[in-house]
Parts: C-alpha cells; structure tokens; sequence
C-alpha cells in the first residue's frame, strides 16, 4: 500500500498529479482511490489531495501519520501537512513561498526556517525547485511534472512505469515537454 | 471497461445507463458535477434551473409525463425544494424519479451540515447510500427500479468523500426506456384535502412495505466476523470501518430510511456489543434504540463533522491520532487576483456600512481586510433581511444597511425579496454584483448569463428590467472596477427613501483572465504606505527587505489597486498574458 499526500495552494493545480498517478495504478492493476475537495477551497485556499494505491483500498482518505509521501507544491502548506507523515517517510517540497491573507494583512508572519524545522523533527526532505527546473524544460507550466517525477522516483516507482502513466494522461502537443520535466524531477536530488 | 471515476460522475453514468431521459439541478457543491457530467451525455435532456424547487418540480412533470427524471443539488437545495417534495411522496410517479443530494458533513463548502437523511424520513421516501464510485452508478439505477416499483420518488444520498472521491467502475450500456403512458389520475396528481387524505394511506402503507423488503435488499450487506463486536454503518463510514475495524462484524447498509430492522435485530443477536458508526445526526441509533435493542453511536462519536479511520481507531482502539501544527499562519480561500467583488467590499468597509450579505464568492468579503460584511445566512436571503433592518429600526439605520447578492443568487431568491421590498414600501438599497456566472461552484450558466448549460444562446434575463418591473425606481448600472463611482452611487442610493438597485457589473476574472495585463509596482515610486494592500488582493504582498511586491504571475490586471495608490507607483507591464 502506498499513501502519496499532495498538498498546495487552490488553483495551483494538483489534478493532473492525481491523474498521473490513476493510470499508474491501473497500468499496474492496482486497487486505486483518490480524494480531493472541489470547491470553496480552491479559491486560494490550502488544498489536499489523496492518493492510495495497493492491492485493497478501504477508505480514500489516508491517516495522520500515515503517508509514505508528501508532495507540497508549497513550503507552508508542506509544514502545515507534515503530522500526515509517516515515520521514515519523505517530504518533497517545492522551494516556492505564497503567502496567505493573514501574512498578507500582517497579522501573521511567514514562518522562517521551514526547511530547518521539518529536517530537525527528523524527517526526511527533498527541497526541488521544480520552477526553475521547468523553465529549463522551456514551459514554466511543467513544475507540476517535474513534482510528479520527484514524487516517483521517491516512492520507488519504475522510471518507465511512470513515463508510461504520463503518456496515457498528457495530450499528445504537450507531451514532449512533459516527458523532458518528468525525467529532470526523476533525476532530482 | 473499469475506470477511475469521481463518484459525481459515476452517479451520471448511472442516470445515462438506467436510460434517464430528463435531468435537472442548481449547482452545489458537492453535487454540481454530476449535472455537468449528464450535459455529456447527449441521449439526456439537461438544465441548470434557477433554483432546486424549480429544478424538482420540472423532473416531476417530466416523472409523471412519463420519462425517467433524476434532479440532483447539496443538501442545503433540498430545503428550497422541500415544498415539491413532500407532496410528491403522496402522488408518488409515473416513470422513476431519483432526487440526488450531496450532504457535505465538515462543511468544506457550505453554511451547515444538515443531515438529509431526515428529509427521507419526514417524508416517508426510501433513500441510497453509495459508499463508493462503483456503487454510486449501481445504486442510481437501483433508485430508478425502486422508483417505479413501489410508485414513489427515491432519495440517493451522498456525502462529500463519495461526490469528490475517484475509485474504479465498471461501465456498462445504456438501457432505452420506453416512455410510459401518462393517464389522467386526479385521485393520484392532484393533491387537495379528499384526494391527499387517501394518498397518506397510501405512503404510511408503501413505507412499511418497503421497510420489510428492505430486509432482502442485497445493499443491506453484513458480513459477520468476531462475534465481540458489530458495528452498523452505511456510505463512506462502511469504508473507514472495514479499514479501522478488520475484526468487527459490520453491517452496512446501503438503504438508509426505512432501516431493515429484522436484519438489524439478526445482527444484534450475533454480537455481544453494538456500535453504531454514522456521520452527523444519530438517525439509525435512535430508530435502534427505540426498536429496543441496546447500543452505542453518538456517546464515542460526535455530531459534527466526519468520522474517518483515524478517528475510528482512536475512539474504539485507543490509537492517538497526530495533532496539526496550528502555530501556522492559517490560509483560508480568498477572492481571486481581480476579481471583480474586490473594490466593492472595500468601499462597504470604508463606508462602515451594515451588509446584509448573501451565499457565492462574495461571502468572502467578510474575511479580512476586507471585513465589510456582518450575516450570511441562506441564498436569497441578504435582501430580505435589509428590508428587515430597515423596518426595525426605520429610514436613517436603512442608510446605512446595504444588501449584497450575487447575479446567480438573485435569479435563484432575490427577486422575490426585491417585491417584497418595493410593495411594503421599504427603502432598503441592494447591491447586484453581476459577474456574469455563478463563480463559487465553478462557473455555471445561469438565466442572466444568456446561455444554457450545453452553451447554447437563449434569451438573458435583463436583471436591470427585471428590477424595474418589481417597481424599483432607481436602478444604477455601474462598473465593478470603479471605486470613486461605487461610492459616489452608493452614497447617493442610500440616501433616497425608496427601494434602489446598484448593478455592479464585471464579469468573473476566472472567464476573461487571459485577456488582461497584470501590473506591477515601480519601486522607485513606492513608498511602502501599503494602502494596496488593504484591497487584500492575493497578488500583493510585503517581501522579506520590505518592498511590497506585485506577483505579475498572479496579477489579472483589474487596477483595483492601482486607484488605492496615491504615488502612481502600480503601472502596466508588457502587453496580454
Ligand atoms: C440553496 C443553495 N443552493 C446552492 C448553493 C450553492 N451555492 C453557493 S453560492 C452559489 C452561487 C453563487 O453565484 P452568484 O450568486 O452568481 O455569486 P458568485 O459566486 O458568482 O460571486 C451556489 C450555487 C447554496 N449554498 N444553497
């Protein structure tokens, strides 16, 4: 059983990642739920999808504490998520900071040293910066991919497995650069 | 083929395969897409309504005419249809007719979370509970056979965790279903005292049936492992117990109202202790209890909210759960980078006025900085809440009092507020902020937008025509991105002692975002007074030196900030995104 959390901000698109990882399951003939909240939270707001791939899947929600991975598309939202970790698990983050309103209004401030404190809780990070790595790709729109290239290699997934689930989830125009992003976040480090 | 499929989806898969012929909704969250999803199906005919009570009452005509209906909306909808319903378990149907609600327990998009299990009880009308995708499309065309079956409409009940989950289903082909024959039945359709007397018989003996069916309902599944403990359960919750639980003996049930008691009594017997797992109200413990069989719901579990393994493991095993990190700036949704509601709201907050507000983005104006509205209760209901403002405490507190109601909200409820207004000789001042959508639950058509839900032109309501036919005299139509003249207007409105109408008209920035220039703060002009900031838009932030920056990735261009600055410091950068 594999529990993968992918946290981020609303509208920062997180639905492809789930997509992906859909045709990765039933290209290997796994049981496969996912869950993620359409809606209110999407206006900007912190945002949580669940994906859980193994032989039986009960329910489509996964635990605290239970995920394998974590995939923040954000820093806070990384920091915010990370009780849902498992022991020995692994955090990816994007190094991107968006501030929230409370942040904005100066209510509050933007945590500092987020990466220091996930470490020191004796977590395991990966910090990518998957925008700049798509810019390289030549479409800033990848970040998203190379996340899910992290997330792969990461999880243990078979780099042509994923390729594979890519290719049956991206229209074929963008497919290209697509691969180009999924193969820079696999080999990230 | 097996797919992955939103639960959504799967229940207009189901509608397109029980050979449904007409579908009707409001949008909702978490119910809208499965409308959306039947717009794909050609062979259905499909509308958005202008509200669930409109929506339900056209799937009974088109029941009783003889076609399977299906009307779907959230559980909130089912109070505005509530009036269509209750008579409607009298008349009973022609063809099927499944009325589909998405309940939305830990209220991730909604103002309550009233359980609509009670619905189907107070009306005497079995009701579904999917717990997944594969048997959200098979119940959907259960619904329709018991639909027909015992002559009456059906509830299919689904909560957030189904709508919005994806697992896989099977898909299968569309059955074509034959128009039945309408005949002409006053003693069945037309519901006055002599008539509805002997229907009631009619639904207290049709109820009862069911009940003992439901005994023999395969969905009604129990699977009988440790004899120390059984556990009741139905939808979503059945998945957290089988997950939480691998001992337990676990009875699921998939036909929540009327509950299969002989099962329930079999179950109890077999087990030395009972425990009832059900999100929100304790509906199946107290029908339990008072059938006399002994056992626990809401002593270990709460009323509000969801329950979820964790939570399950924690209660009945002891496992702790890992607690959140809430030292963290919080990050609730905000209006987008231009959208058209901003400038607004900021004027109300500036104005200090009392905003009766309504349901739809806007609500978000009452977050801060914006902090200019003071209730949300129900759609439709900010304009007769200023009339009762204004009929409480008189002419001077209604020039202060201000009703905000989006386009989509006003053609649902607000125009019968606007009538009322006007013929009790109110002088309330309503705002319209017509965006040209219904933004919150995703931008759907609406009658103000001109198109239906499969994007054909039809006829757009003129809301400002609308307004002048209820007898308002003075209506305004300005532009949502001008501040000096949303002020300029709205003082001027609230200071006549009649009833006026201010149109503030833009559309939605996620329709035309692509077509914008976004800004960008010349630094050397900024002198870091923040007052762009006090618009609380989501692309303006201080960064860590202490410039205040304007994200261009995020800016949609709107240039509601720029009027906030007076140092002529926000300026156009390069041409359209
Ligand atoms: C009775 C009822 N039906 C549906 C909903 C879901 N809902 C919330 S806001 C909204 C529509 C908002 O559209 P509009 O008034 O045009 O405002 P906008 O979001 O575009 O600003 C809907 C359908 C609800 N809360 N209550």
């Amino acid at each position: 059983m594999t529990n993968i959390l992918i946290v981020g901000v609303g509208g920062q698109g997180t639905l492809l990642a789930s997509r992906v990882l859909g045709n990765y399951a039933i290209n290997r003939g796994l049981d496969c739920k996912l869950s993620e909240v359409h809606g209110m939270s999407q206006r900007g707001g912190s945002v949580v999808t669940h994906v859980r791939i193994g032989e039986k899947i009960y329910s489509p929600i996964i635990n605290e504490g239970d995920a394998d991975i974590i995939i923040g598309f954000e820093k806070l939202e990384a920091l915010r998520w990370r009780h849902y970790l498992k022991k020995d698990g692994i955090i990816v983050v994007n190094d991107q900071e968006i501030m929230p309103m409370p942040v904005i209004v100066g209510a509050m401030a933007y945590p500092v040293g987020v990466f220091d404190q996930i470490r020191s809780e004796g977590m395991n990070l990966l910090v990518i910066n998957a925008t700049d790595i798509a810019k390289n790709c030549g479409n800033i729109k990848v970040a998203n991919t190379v996340m899910i290239g992290a997330l792969a290699k990461n999880i243990g997934f078979k780099r042509e497995d994923i390729i594979e689930a890519v290719t049956n989830t991206v229209p074929c125009k963008l497919l290209q650069v697509n691969l180009l992003a999924i193969d820079k976040g696999y080999s990230a480090k | 083929m097996k797919k992955i499929m939103l639960g959504n989806l799967a229940i207009a898969r189901g509608a397109y395969e029980a050979g449904v012929t007409v579908s009707t909704a409001y949008p909702g969250t978490p119910s809208t897409e499965i409308t959306e999803a039947i717009a794909d199906y050609k062979d259905i005919y499909v509308e958005w309504s202008p509200n669930e009570k409109v929506a339900l009452e056209v799937a009974i005509g088109s029941s009783i005419a003889g076609a399977r209906s299906i009307c779907c909306m959230k559980h909130v909808g089912v109070n505005v249809a509530a009036d269509p319903l209750f008579t409607i378990a009298y008349t009973g149907v022609n063809a099927g007719l499944v009325l589909v609600v998405a309940d939305d327990p830990g209220m991730h998009s909604s103002q309550n979370e009233q359980d609509s299990r009670y619905y189907a009880m107070a009306n005497s009308i079995p009701m579904l509970e999917p717990a997944d995708s594969q048997e959200a499309k098979d119940m959907t065309k259960l619904a329709f056979e018991i639909s027909e079956k015992y002559d009456t409409p059906v509830m299919l009940r689904t909560t957030t965790r189904v709508s919005h989950s994806q697992t896989y289903v099977e898909e299968c082909d569309r059955v074509d279903v034959a128009i039945k024959p309408y005949k002409k039945d006053i003693t069945k359709y037309a519901m006055m005292p002599a008539m509805a007397k002997k229907r009631h018989l009619v639904v207290e003996d049709r109820i009862k049936q069911i009940a003992i069916d439901s005994n023999k309902l395969e969905i009604n599944r129990t699977i009988i492992k440790s004899t120390k403990l059984g556990i009741i359960c139905s939808g979503v919750s059945s998945q957290y117990v089988e997950e939480a639980m691998p001992d337990a003996s676990i009875l699921k049930l998939g036909m929540v109202f009327p509950i299969p008691l002989d099962l329930i009594f079999e179950f109890a017997s077999k087990v030395d202790e009972l425990i009832i797992a059900e999100e929100l109200e304790p509906i199946f413990e107290r029908e339990i209890k008072a059938a006399g069989i002994k056992c626990k719901g809401k002593e270990i579990f709460s009323i509000q909210g969801e329950l979820s393994v964790a939570i399950i493991k924690n209660k009945l095993l002891g496992v702790p759960i890992p607690v959140a990190d809430n030292t963290l700036p919080v990050r609730p949704p905000v209006l987008c980078a231009g959208c058209p509601h901003r400038g607004v709201f900021y004027i109300l907050n500036k104005l200090k006025l009392m905003v009766t507000a309504d349901i739809g983005c806007y609500t978000l104006g009452a977050i801060a900085p914006l902090n200019a509205v003071d209730t949300v209760i129900c759609m439709g209901a900010s304009i007769g809440m200023a009339h009762g403002v204004d009929k409480a405490l008189g002419c001077e507190a209604s020039s202060r009092t201000v009703a905000v109601i989006g386009d989509s909200t006003f053609v649902h409820s607000g125009i019968t507020g606007v009538i009322n207004a006007v013929y009790n000789k109110g002088s309330s001042t309503i705002i319209i902020l017509d965006n040209s959508t219904t933004g919150m639950t995703g931008q759907q058509h609406n009658p103000s937008t001109g198109k239906t839900i499969r994007d054909q032109v039809t006829h757009q309501l003129d809301i400002e025509a609308m307004c002048i036919a209820c007898g308002v005299k003075s209506v305004s139509v300005i532009d949502a991105y001008d501040m000096k003249l949303i002020e300029s207007t709205l003082k001027c409105e609230l200071a006549k002692d009649e009833v006026s109408v201010i149109i503030a008209r833009r559309p939605c920035i996620l329709l035309t975002k692509d077509a914008r220039v976004p800004y960008a703060i010349d630094q050397d002009k900024c002198v870091r007074c923040k007052a762009c900031m006090k618009v609380g838009c989501p692309s303006i932030s201080k960064a860590l030196n202490g410039k205040i920056v304007l994200n261009p990735a995020q800016c949609n261009g709107c240039g509601v900030c720029v009027q906030m600055c007076k140092f002529d410091s926000i300026k156009l950068v390069g041409g359209a995104k």
